[in-house]
């Protein structure tokens, strides 16, 4: 199992600025290793970020995002005390659920 | 003769349970990862290719997209800070595509209504390029695009 993601859910104005970093190692698949192997990609492919259950932010990931992969954007519509829950699934059928409670 | 009687009855069950499971859908093989990841599209080495995979015509260029927090030269192609921002209204997407990558789409955002049509990450780039931003707005397809100069390479090694 993956590390847990940091999260920051920060209320500005009106409007929910979420930064997530997740920890994921984001192997494109085009790299070798020392015998030339080729060495298989392993990425992140889809996230979510929902909030009192509606989806704020879906995305889909290429292999082409950067190792231990930053996302942010924001929302309207949040509170403080309010959690945000954020999802990643890999290729490989890995899951991480984290959770975060706005500020 | 116990014994086996148990670990038959034992083994017998696992895989009813097994079975029953499967039957009801839980355990679908690949089926985890299979959360709509439009393969063909992140397949694509080509605009056109992607657009056609994404479902959409030609974009139209775009001013009312604007690149913050990007870099007119990245050190580091392993790790490129993209900031896009679109103006256009009822934004419904955001996709980041990066030409000369072996594959050109990195990125999709799709962004509900009450989400702003705005996201910050960052991507790897291969060689220097450019970087397009795809907004796809009220159905249409619009484009902008930003060049980056790469130092050190970051699809490979």
């Amino acid at each position: 199992m993956a590390d847990p993601m940091k999260i920051r859910a920060t209320l500005v104005g009106d409007a929910t600025e979420i930064k997530v970093l997740m920890s994921h190692e984001m192997e494109t698949g085009q790299r070798k290793d020392a015998q030339g192997a080729v060495i298989p990609a392993w990425f992140i492919q889809n996230v979510t970020v929902a909030h009192g259950g509606t989806t704020v932010l879906a995305a889909q990931w290429g292999p082409a995002v950067s190792k231990n992969p930053f996302l942010s954007f924001k929302f309207k519509g949040g509170a403080k005390g309010d959690k945000v829950t954020i999802v990643w699934t890999d290729n490989r059928g890995d899951k991480r659920t984290d959770e975060a409670t706005i500020v | 003769m116990n014994r086996r009687r148990r670990q038959v009855l034992k083994s017998g069950s696992g895989v009813t349970l097994l079975a029953l499971v499967a039957a009801a859908g839980w355990l679908k093989p690949g089926d985890a990862s299979a959360q709509s990841w439009n393969k063909a599209a992140f397949d694509t080495k080509s605009m056109a290719d992607t657009m056609k995979a994404l479902g959409g015509g030609e974009p139209a260029q775009s001013k009312d997209i604007v690149f913050f927090q990007t870099p007119d030269i990245a050190e580091n192609g392993a790790v490129v800070p993209v900031g896009i921002i679109s103006n256009i209204p009822k934004t419904e997407s955001i996709a980041v595509l990066i030409e000369k990558n072996p594959n050109m789409l990195a990125a999709v955002f799709d962004i509900p209504a009450g989400t702003e049509p705005s996201i910050s990450t960052r991507v790897k780039m291969g060689q220097s390029s450019n970087i397009y931003a795809l907004v796809k707005a009220d159905g249409k397809y619009f484009v902008a695009a930003k060049d980056v100069k790469v130092t050190i390479g970051g699809c490979g090694g």
